[in-house]
């Protein structure tokens, strides 16, 4: 050990004798991609085993090669690998983003179809199977509600639990709390909706109803907040613990009480990154289908009360479109999917916005 | 206006750790003076029990009695915001707060415990910058962020946050290691200045800079690591600077120990 640190020192790692290194030219690795999917098809179909597919796998995994092999012969060893590596990652980001992509592209095909002023101005009520009119106007009504009361009772609850738990807690308790919101985080959707189910729809709203028990949206938003919770609870902790020591000291000093400190330094200081978590429950929030369909039951009729009746959602509405026999169902249940998709990415850009114009311009 | 400020066997705790044992000294008002001593010995902790922030970390604690004017600030039912509104900090690393702009920070201090009139912030932010030397730079962009100001012109305005809310005395941990030398002398022309008004007194590394700004000094040290920093000298700093009266205080300053 000591002996090859001593000869490292004795004996400094030669000098090069020139910076400069033979690099391949430009148009190398674009040529080699060509050739690679030229070869890959010509195996691919000559041998008549597959389609497009296969030919960008096989060209993909030829041109890694070639790329390695040419880039070996001129650069050497090291570039050899960096080229390949970062061509491997740039292939793992194009496979990452294929799916969003695919994802996005049916979705805007597909649900074109529907894409009128009826469907966003018409519920299901009275539409047999061989209408072809019918909309989700209940079903956005519902889902704006319902993720609407949950995010009320969420965000007040997750951030002030998250503030205990940063800036106050301290021992078993706080400890504990961390656990348990751990625990809750892996709860599935549908245990949430029985939860919720069992004790508010059976026990608690028949006090309300007249001993009837009976299905609502704010159930439904209930079971929502539960799986809401402990995104927002475990991302503004995150957030908190990066606000710097020196700030809360700085505040300190200045003889604020540390409610009023955290108020208003901690709090702004970490708000975009609670932004994002609290969006981020909102997306999972408005997208799950069981606990709605289990607590408010659903329905074809446009419910403006979210205390009484039941409640469609947008993600209800295209499971259950889904499913439909009607040969109309189907467009409905993409255009749907497609509006869920779209409330979401307009609240995400929405809150972004309104987080970042509280931070000062540059 | 400003404090003596007397400490008397002020010993404080991380938890099991003791950190500084024992240590009595006393301020006087209208004075700079420099906490000067190896790394480690305590000058910071002690700094920080001045304001009660030491406590702010979990597990610490002061033990002994500190006055200022005869209040001792560790009794039990002393308003801890009051102490540290009274003795005010100016940290190592400038921390302006990220969110607020120029004006803001300057005031946070006033206006976070409850001070709404916009005229009576204007003219306190005014004034606090125009002490701080920093009101010719900052007068054009006092709606921009304070983070956007350079690590010298941070360090000022935090000076200014914290002379906005009239403290007494100012505690200054360290405040220009981390500028270069045009900040520091910036910053040191600038403690002359305060010195008029406040009880300054300033934890350095630097010993040209202890020398050049302070009346008095105080030398901390360790025996070993581990043990609780202890004061060993604290006299004019003149005479610590020439003609120290412990062997101890003369190593460190001539640089052979330390």
């Amino acid at each position: 050990m000591s002996a090859t640190v001593t000869t490292h020192r004795q004996q400094p790692p030669a000098q090069p004798v020139t910076l400069r290194a033979k690099r391949l030219p430009r148009y190398v690795p674009p040529a080699l991609a060509l050739a690679a999917v030229v070869v890959a098809a010509a195996i691919v179909y000559g041998a008549g085993i597959g389609g497009p597919v296969l030919v960008v796998v096989v060209g993909a995994l030829l041109y890694l090669g070639g790329l390695f092999a040419a880039a070996n012969a001129v650069e050497g060893r090291r570039s050899a690998r960096d080229r390949t590596w970062s061509a491997l990652i740039h292939s793992a980001f194009v496979l990452a983003v294929l799916p969003l992509a695919s994802v996005v592209w049916t979705l805007l095909s597909k649900g074109a179809e529907r894409l009128d002023g009826n469907f966003f101005l018409t519920s299901m009520n009275n539409i047999g199977a061989r209408d072809p009119e019918g909309g989700a106007y209940h079903a956005i009504v519902g889902t704006l509600q319902q993720v609407g009361i949950a995010t009320l009772i969420t965000v007040p609850l997750g951030i002030l639990c998250a503030i205990y738990v940063v800036e106050y807690g301290r021992g078993k308790f706080a400890f504990a709390i961390r656990f348990f919101v751990d625990v809750m985080t892996g709860i599935p959707s549908i245990v949430a909706g029985l939860f919720v189910l069992a004790f508010w729809v059976l026990i608690v709203s028949p006090v309300f109803n007249d001993g009837r028990p009976g299905f609502s949206g704010f159930a439904a938003a209930l079971a929502l907040s539960v799986l809401m919770l402990p995104t927002v609870v475990r991302s503004t902790e995150e957030m908190l613990r990066l606000v710097p020591a020196p700030l809360r000291e700085g505040a300190y000093a200045l003889g604020v009480p540390k409610w009023k400190t955290i108020l208003r330094v901690v709090l702004p200081t970490a708000l975009p990154g609670i932004v994002t978590g609290v969006m981020l429950a909102i997306a999972r929030a408005a997208g799950e289908t069981a606990p709605v369909l289990l607590v408010a039951g659903g329905g074809a009729a446009i419910n403006f009360n979210p205390f009484e009746n039941n409640q469609s959602s947008l993600a209800l509405f295209v499971y259950q479109q889904a499913g439909d026999a009607s040969r109309y169902a189907p467009a409905r249940a993409w255009t749907a999917a497609l509006t869920l998709v779209a409330l979401v990415l307009i609240l995400t850009i929405a809150a972004k916005l309104l987080a970042r114009r509280n931070r000062l311009g540059r | 206006m400003a404090k003596r400020i007397e400490a008397e066997n002020v010993t404080a705790y991380y938890g099991g750790f003791k950190a500084i044992e024992n240590i009595s000294l006393t301020v006087e008002p209208k004075t700079v003076t420099a906490l000067i001593g190896p790394s480690g010995c305590g000058k910071s902790t002690f700094l920080r029990s001045i304001n009660r922030m030491h406590e702010v970390l979990p597990g610490a604690r002061v033990e002994g009695s500190l006055t200022i004017d005869d209040q001792d600030i560790y009794q039990r039912d002393v308003d801890v915001t009051a102490v540290r509104r009274m003795i005010g900090m100016v940290f190592q690393r400038p921390n302006p707060f990220p969110t607020m702009s120029i004006f803001d920070n300057v005031v946070a201090g006033l206006r976070l415990n409850g001070v709404r009139k916009k005229s009576i912030l204007e003219e306190a932010a005014e004034r606090a910058l125009r002490s701080a030397n920093l009101w010719d730079e900052v007068k054009d962009r006092l709606g921009k962020p304070g983070a956007g100001l350079s690590g010298g012109q941070q360090q000022r305005l935090c000076i200014a946050r914290t002379i906005a809310v009239e403290p007494q005395v100012v505690l200054m941990d360290e405040p220009c290691s981390a500028l270069d030398p045009i900040s520091t002398l910036a910053i040191e022309d600038l403690m002359f200045q305060l010195k008029d008004k406040f009880t300054i007194i300033i934890v350095t590394h630097n010993m040209q800079q202890a020398a050049r700004v302070s009346d008095r000094t105080a030398f901390f040290s360790i025996e070993k690591t581990g043990d609780p920093g202890r004061l060993i000298e604290y006299d004019n700093t003149q005479k610590i600077f020439s003609n120290p009266s412990v062997k101890k205080t003369e190593d460190y300053i001539t640089g052979r120990f330390g």
